[in-house]
């Protein structure tokens, strides 16, 4: 994105503050900016509770798995704060391990997406050349697949699996399957990074030094992308949670008894409009995850981009 | 051009691979072949032709078989030549669960999937368009400000969840206060009982779907309108509109949104593959015969000619899709010239 060149005075000298306190310490500065966007810290607050409540949901006096037919099918109570379903087990215990699986498979998507798309990008963009285009075309060939299709195809196939580690489509199948299709946002805003910076004085004087390839992509370029990187990985961890309770909802992703927001949601379906509350609560934690993390990648993409953020409080 | 055919034969050859090398082999969904006896396991093997090495086999798929001998009755001698055309003339073979040609399952399905997502497309750009525009216009304003919480919360909807709250609201709950039927239908295309066209039946029909599947979309296009817009207003040849003299309303809408909508029509070039996949949520929870629930019910059944079907002419919409998108950039924007 091209942002307009302004000649005011001003910009310059905010300009050169920004750079004062990125020098000074980046952590700082990204923390100080990101704590004046109000969703952000809303987004931040929230996940914060989520997790600590999927942690502590093993406390939960209820059983996740085990049915209690007596109690079938009972509206929201204050002993069953979220009602109870078909097999009279508890809404908000099953939707706290829920939460874990589905948090648990957005943090694995998120670090499998890094362990394939940073080295891709950086080793095309750092090398460039015919490596730089065999590289790319692998990735565009993925960019060209319509990804969820290809989601379904592949959980309906490992569905029958049973090998150990891998069976019946557990939180690392469902990952993997995700995250193979997952890296390729982080691949490209690598390159295009190692693109920009291949050629600069730093990195020519690092070689100059005797620095090892290794040691220019890892130690000298890559921190560059840290920040895009950040941004990305948030994002990506909520699609990754999207995507696993749609795979879970359409029954090929998380398979019952283990409960997951997805499955819950798919469950819910038959007799939702007489027990609406089995509907109700695990879609709203999905809702409220996902938009608690997008409030957080925008408040972060505001904390490392300060040129936009002080436009955003009119002090430019 | 070469690059796209390419990308295409690379997408070819995963598909295949991986639909071959999957568990149970390509067969897995033919007939519970988990029970089926191994001596007609064999034969049908000969029949489909699994019994040859996976190259020839993806040849075959490719080109079609009906230049070869083949052994059509199983009984391991090669006695006729084969019937299939093979993709690249058109021929995805037959469903395994209908014994229909794919191409005819898709034709069903398919102008019922164009038809919803048209609907939904026109409905999300036309209500996007505005709100995007006036929250560019007056940035941080309350409406701006309203609006971005509502997009944001928007894109965080799952449409399988949205879908179920806006049945449970309009069918389960609300009532009409005439018949006291439920207001809206939760499904299908029309009612079981309507005879001939009937628009009002039809609108009925689309009201939820439609509103479940162009939410995100309106999110979406209205942000991406915002900003390209935002971006637009900053440039200097708005600010020698301004000072030319030109009223506020000349300058927005006769300099700044033409060259604002120029990224959104792209934007739009690259999402008409939707239009051929669907929405699969919105397909499958309100019963609408599209390809979205063509493609659920083949991965359930694991009916790989259409999955693959699906997939392959997927991706070459995609791909089409891309390159339409560079075409319509070019063409509208002028500073943008390929060599």
């Amino acid at each position: 994105m091209n942002r307009p060149e302004s000649n005011h005075p001003l910009v310059g000298e905010l300009q050169a503050s920004a750079i004062t306190f990125q020098s000074a310490s980046m952590g700082a500065g990204v923390w100080k900016r990101f704590r004046r966007h109000p969703g952000a810290i809303f987004g931040f607050i929230v996940i914060f509770i989520l997790a600590v409540l999927t942690l502590l949901a093993p406390l939960s006096p209820y059983d996740p798995e085990a049915s209690n037919l007596p109690e079938r099918n009972n509206a929201p109570s204050l002993s069953h704060p979220m009602g109870t379903d078909a097999l009279g087990r508890d809404l908000f215990t099953r939707v706290l391990f829920g939460g874990r699986i589905s948090l648990t498979v957005g943090a694995l998507v998120v670090v499998i997406s890094l362990l394939i798309g940073v080295p891709i990008g950086a080793l095309a963009g750092y090398y460039g050349g015919v490596l730089d285009g065999i590289l790319m075309r692998f990735t565009d060939s993925f960019l060209s697949l319509p990804s969820f299709l290809v989601l379904i195809l592949l959980s309906a196939i490992l569905r029958e699996v049973d090998a150990p580690l891998f069976e019946r489509n557990n939180v690392l199948t469902i990952s993997m399957v995700i995250g193979v299709f997952g890296w390729t946002t982080f691949a490209r805003l690598v390159r295009a990074t190692f693109l920009t910076l291949r050629e600069t004085d730093f990195v020519s004087a690092s070689r100059a030094l005797g620095g090892s390839d290794l040691r220019i992509i890892a130690s000298h370029i890559l921190p560059n992308a840290i920040g895009p990187i950040i941004v990305e990985a948030t994002l990506e961890f909520g699609y990754a949670i999207i995507e696993e309770s749609g795979l879970s909802f359409l029954g090929f992703g998380i398979q019952p008894p283990t409960p997951s927001w997805g499955n819950l949601l798919s469950n819910a379906q038959e007799h939702f409009t007489k027990y609406p509350w089995l509907a109700i609560f695990p879609g709203l934690m999905i809702f409220l995850s996902i938009i608690s993390i997008n409030y957080i990648g925008d408040g972060l993409r505001d904390a490392f981009d300060p040129y936009k953020v002080l436009e955003k409080v009119g002090e430019v | 051009m070469l690059q796209t055919v390419g990308l295409l034969a690379l997408l070819s050859v995963l598909l295949f691979a991986l639909v071959n090398l999957a568990p149970g082999g390509p067969l897995a969904g033919q007939g519970q072949s988990r029970h089926i006896d191994p001596d007609k396991a064999e034969l049908l093997k000969r029949q489909f032709g699994l019994d040859k090495p996976l190259p020839t086999q993806y040849l075959v798929w490719l080109v079609g078989n009906d230049w070869m001998q083949v052994d059509k009755d199983g009984d391991g001698t090669l006695d006729s030549y084969g019937t299939r055309h093979g993709i690249l003339r058109g021929d995805f073979g037959f469903s395994f669960r209908t014994r229909q040609p794919v191409l005819t399952e898709i034709g069903q399905r398919l102008p019922n999937t164009i038809y919803l997502m048209t609907i939904t497309m026109g409905v999300a750009v036309l209500i996007a368009l505005p709100i995007g525009i006036i929250s560019a216009i007056r940035q941080y304003s309350t409406f701006d400000i309203t609006v971005t919480t509502f997009s944001f919360a928007g894109q965080a909807i799952p449409e399988f969840w949205l879908g179920l709250i806006l049945i449970l609201i309009f069918y389960a709950w609300l009532k009409n206060p005439f018949t006291g039927e439920p207001l809206l239908p939760p499904g299908g295309m029309t009612s079981t009982n309507s005879v001939g066209f009937d628009l009002g039946d039809r609108i009925l029909h689309l009201i939820l779907p439609v509103t479940t599947g162009a939410l995100g979309w309106v999110a979406w296009y209205s942000r991406f309108l915002r900003s390209s817009m935002l971006e637009v207003i900053h440039q200097d040849y708005i600010r020698t509109a301004r000072a030319k003299g030109l009223s506020n309303i000349k300058v927005m809408y006769k300099h700044a949104l033409r060259n604002a909508l120029i990224p959104l029509v792209t934007l739009l070039a690259l999402d008409l593959p939707y239009i051929f996949g669907g929405a699969i949520f919105v397909e499958i929870l309100f019963s609408w015969p599209g390809m979205g629930r063509l493609y659920y019910q083949a991965a359930l059944d694991r009916d790989y000619p259409i999955l693959l079907a699906v997939l392959i002419i997927g991706a070459g919409f995609i791909i089409l899709s891309n390159l339409l998108a560079d075409i319509v950039y070019a063409y509208l924007d002028p500073r943008i010239r390929f060599e």
